[in-house]
């Protein structure tokens, strides 16, 4: 079983790096842009192929280290 | 006092505190990251600079759960001393020793430059041998030194004094450009509840000889060694 873990700043977060890339877009002449917040995905690949066994690792792989939770959220989907 | 000095793969200032330990005369070992017991009579937890793991994932993140900090966070519990700089404050932070964050600085530069530090309080096990509202001259390097909290978390800090020092000019100031990383109300380092833990990005250990242009971080490993009585 597969998964992808997406982590993310939460909102109100300052993201200077999402700034960075936004400001490097528009210098680029890309269009159409109104903001960026930068993030994070993990591809991982799991032992089990029970549902919520997978989900529970994952969620425990979040907390513990994947998302400081302070100032990320994060989002699992099994694929 | 004997002080341990944790060492991290990526850790690189390590020699460097050691020598201001022995310097104010404690007796300073290190104590590589894979152990899972510090070393017996331990005074003193010292969580050097440098880049833990390469900086991966986030800074700190993967040292803040390394074996030997169960150890760190035990001695913490027990009211032992625990100082982390630069990216030891980061490891207290992912470890959940201290509140809040090290986020990238505002400006997006790595700021590698001297910083005059107010001292905030000298009551406490690190600072007693500086003035309160003290100026000291040390320096600064790093690039994710913009601390970051929750409003709750800061408004705790401030309304229990465990800001240990703020950015400032040379007169102790607290002045917007003397923030050079963003950081929240200026913050440079903060304590743990109890006063027992502090984590601070700038370095007094690169301070504390005439010969590289001054001696003003002395005094916090001065403070260190002064709060054990020596042993006989």
């Amino acid at each position: 079983m597969k998964a992808r873990v997406t982590v993310t700043l939460k909102n109100g977060v300052l993201d200077p790096q999402g700034k960075a890339i936004e400001g490097a877009l528009r210098s680029l002449g890309v269009e159409g842009i109104a903001g960026v917040r930068q993030g994070k995905v993990f591809d991982i690949e799991l032992e089990t192929g029970d549902k919520a066994e997978a989900e529970a690792s994952l969620k425990a792989a979040c907390e513990k280290l994947l998302a400081n939770t302070v100032i990320e959220n994060y989002r699992v989907e099994l694929i | 006092m004997k002080s341990a000095v944790i060492v991290f793969p990526g850790s690189n200032r390590e020699g460097d505190v050691v020598r201001a330990l022995k310097q104010a005369g404690s007796d300073a070992q290190k104590v590589w990251h894979a152990e899972t017991e510090l070393p017996k009579g331990t005074d003193l937890v010292v969580l050097p600079g440098g880049f833990s793991y390469g900086d991966y994932l986030r800074c700190g993140a993967i040292a803040g759960r390394a074996a030997v900090m169960d150890a760190v966070r035990a001695h913490a519990a027990r009211g032992g001393l625990v100082l982390g700089i630069c990216n030891g404050f980061q490891i207290l932070c992912e470890s959940g020793l201290l509140p809040g964050i090290l986020m990238r600085n505002a400006n997006l530069k790595f700021i590698c430059h001297r910083q005059f530090l107010k001292v905030e309080r000298n009551d406490t096990a690190f600072t007693r041998a500086y003035a309160q509202g003290q100026a000291i001259d040390v320096c600064v390097a790093h690039g994710e030194g913009n601390y970051t909290a929750d409003a709750e978390t800061l408004k705790r800090l401030e309304g229990e004094g465990l800001v240990a020092f703020r950015y400032c000019d040379a007169y102790g100031h607290v002045t917007a450009d003397a923030n050079r990383n963003g950081s929240m109300n200026s913050i440079a380092g903060i304590y743990s509840d109890k006063l027992n833990v502090l984590g601070m990005m700038p370095h007094p250990e690169n301070l504390i000889e005439d010969l590289v242009g001054g001696t003003d971080g002395r005094g916090l490993f001065e403070s260190l060694v002064s709060s054990f009585p020596r042993a006989a």
